[in-house]
């Protein structure tokens, strides 16, 4: 489970530290260990979704958090979600890792033999799916 | 007084003869969450099944009576092993329930006494007004936080609690202050299952005998631990799980003294709890049956009732004896090892042994997945006591918990585990 390219990540962050301004803010946490992710969302008029989050936690959350920013970190929700349903379903053994939609995302698959990991690893991808679906609600009702 | 016969008592555990990741020795340090079962619980468990199953308390064929009668003999032996009298004995689905039970009696006497209907004599002290006080301390298990944090919230009642010191400990000097006359409850850990602390008893129990309130004692990680006797507690209830102390899963307990238990209305109510019942309305039970709605747990208390009988022939004070052993090589060992720094009083006096620890540099959870690589058995997190984390500002801890079938060699390969994690990651 533990590559070298996870704890590559793990030991330097991408794009980790909040930005302003945000369309959209969660705070999401791992009730059964304590993992914290703050995620920020910001939609640009041309429908690109930038990225900014900090968050706290073992190498698989913080590891998947960076990996999550090099992958869909200012691209549109229909990409980004492309991208975290891809990993829902890699991670219950469903579909084979897809390198061109997870990239370093596939050395992840090895987590899905620890079913106690597996919500480390969705941790920041749900936070950013749920700030999007807000910052996109709150768009519309404007 | 002899030590354990530790790989005597390992045979008796079947769940020691499989192997964990790829063939490793089973070293299970996750009793403070659940024990392990040996063989005697699980014959007594499948023997009633197997010769006697009945719906107790009803039915008068031959099979409900001796479902019943084992029931009950499970009540005055599981009674027994606190020192205690087997009507005074309530069983319950596990040890939080139990502490509902006490908060919902709290509840619902106010409810009731605000709707000026009847009480149970005595109920006057179940009764809350807004501004009352409940007291509990910093180091609960949310099990024994939840439950009085929305009983205040539901009837106007103050939460307060008591603060912790850097060691590890309650903070015995805020007991004047947040023990007041406007207190009705304190609810403390008998032994936190995280810092491993042992409660000091007599100051706070003297405390709460000052203003007239109750005291629960959340007795989960000392009942199945070390010799407990509620009649030198001096405590109202203790509350505690079957599961943790190598009894079935689904059966918990609570210890309430005679009168108070009599004073309780009802928490969860139906079948088996009633006295007579009309379309209009309904009286109930003496304790215990009085809080024993539906069909009760039969198999599991005969269970329990082994688990009591395995931890007799062992005696508690060789458990806690050993377990003392245990503790102070584990202390020892940690101490050794870089980076390593234990959460809970670092020396063994007046400590179990639930011991928490972080590893600068690195996540509890790597640290419990590189000890599960080698078959080390731990849990990490913040073990159902998140204030106990933010007090001690660590996100998690890794907790190694140790019980009768444990030994130096476990001692060993968590130590070996760690220093294998250490030397992964690289800290």
């Amino acid at each position: 489970m533990y590559q070298e390219i996870i704890l590559d990540h793990y030991k330097h962050p991408h794009g980790k530290g909040l930005t302003e301004p945000f369309d959209a803010e969660v705070h999401h946490v791992n009730p059964t260990c304590g993992d914290e992710i703050t995620l920020r969302v910001k939609t640009s008029a041309d429908g690109l979704i930038a990225i900014s989050y900090d968050n706290q936690g073992c190498s698989i959350s913080q590891a998947s958090a960076s990996i999550m920013f090099d992958q869909i970190n200012g691209v549109t929700f229909a990409a980004g979600e492309q991208a975290v349903d891809h990993l829902v379903l890699m991670l219950q053994r469903e579909v084979s890792p897809d390198e061109d939609i997870l990239g370093d995302g596939i050395a992840l698959e090895g987590v899905a033999q620890y079913p106690a990991r597996v919500k480390c690893a969705l941790l920041a991808w749900m936070a950013w799916k749920d700030a999007a679906i807000q910052a996109s609600s709150k768009g519309e009702a404007k | 007084m002899a030590p354990l016969d530790v790989t005597a008592i390992k045979r008796d555990f079947p769940i020691f003869n499989r192997t964990v990741r790829d063939g490793r020795r089973l070293v299970y340090l996750d009793s403070g969450a659940t024990s392990q079962k040996p063989v005697q619980v699980l014959d007594a468990e499948r023997e009633f099944y197997e010769k006697h199953n009945a719906a107790v308390h009803r039915g008068a064929h031959q099979l409900a009576e001796e479902a019943t009668d084992a029931f009950e003999h499970a009540r005055l032996n599981i009674a027994g092993f606190i020192g205690a009298k087997a009507d005074d004995l309530v069983f319950t689905k596990n040890a939080t329930e139990a502490i509902n039970l006490v908060a919902y009696s709290f509840l619902n006497a106010t409810l009731k006494f605000s709707r000026g209907k009847d009480l149970p004599d005595g109920a006057e002290r179940f009764v809350l007004a807004e501004g009352d006080e409940i007291v509990v301390s910093e180091m609960e298990h949310h099990a024994n936080l939840i439950p009085w944090q929305e009983l205040a919230d539901k009837t106007g009642a103050v939460l307060r609690w008591i603060g912790l010191t850097d060691d590890g400990r309650l903070d015995e000097s805020t007991y004047a202050n947040v023990i007041t006359n406007r207190t009705k409850i304190v609810s403390v850990t008998h032994q936190s299952n995280l810092l491993g602390s042992v409660t000091d008893l007599a100051p706070i129990v003297k405390a709460a005998r000052a203003v007239g309130a109750l005291v629960l004692l959340d007795a989960c990680q000392s009942v199945p631990h070390m010799p407990v006797d509620v009649s030198e507690l001096g405590v109202d209830f203790i509350a505690w799980s079957g599961h943790k102390m190598l009894g079935p899963l689904g059966i918990g307990c609570l210890w309430g003294k005679s009168e108070i238990l009599a004073a309780m209305p009802p928490f969860i109510t139906g079948g088996s709890m009633i006295e007579t019942v009309h379309m209009e309305s309904s009286t109930f039970a003496l304790p215990p049956k009085r809080f024993e709605a539906g069909v009760p747990m039969a198999a599991q208390a005969v269970g329990l009732s082994a688990a009591v009988d395995y931890l007799n022939r062992i005696g508690m004070a060789a458990v806690a004896a050993h377990e003392h052993d245990l503790t102070q090589a584990v202390l020892r060992e940690l101490a050794e090892i870089d980076g390593v720094r234990i959460i809970g009083p670092k020396d063994s006096t007046n400590r179990g042994s639930a011991i928490s620890f972080v590893l600068d540099g690195l996540h509890p959870h790597d640290v419990g997945q590189i000890l599960d690589e080698n078959g080390v058995a731990v849990r990490v997190g913040h073990h159902c006591a998140w204030p106990v984390c933010r007090r001690y500002s660590v996100p998690a801890t890794t907790r190694a918990t140790f019980y009768i079938y444990n030994d130096m060699e476990d001692v060993q390969a968590l130590a070996d585990g760690i220093r294998s994690a250490k030397k992964f990651f690289g800290v």
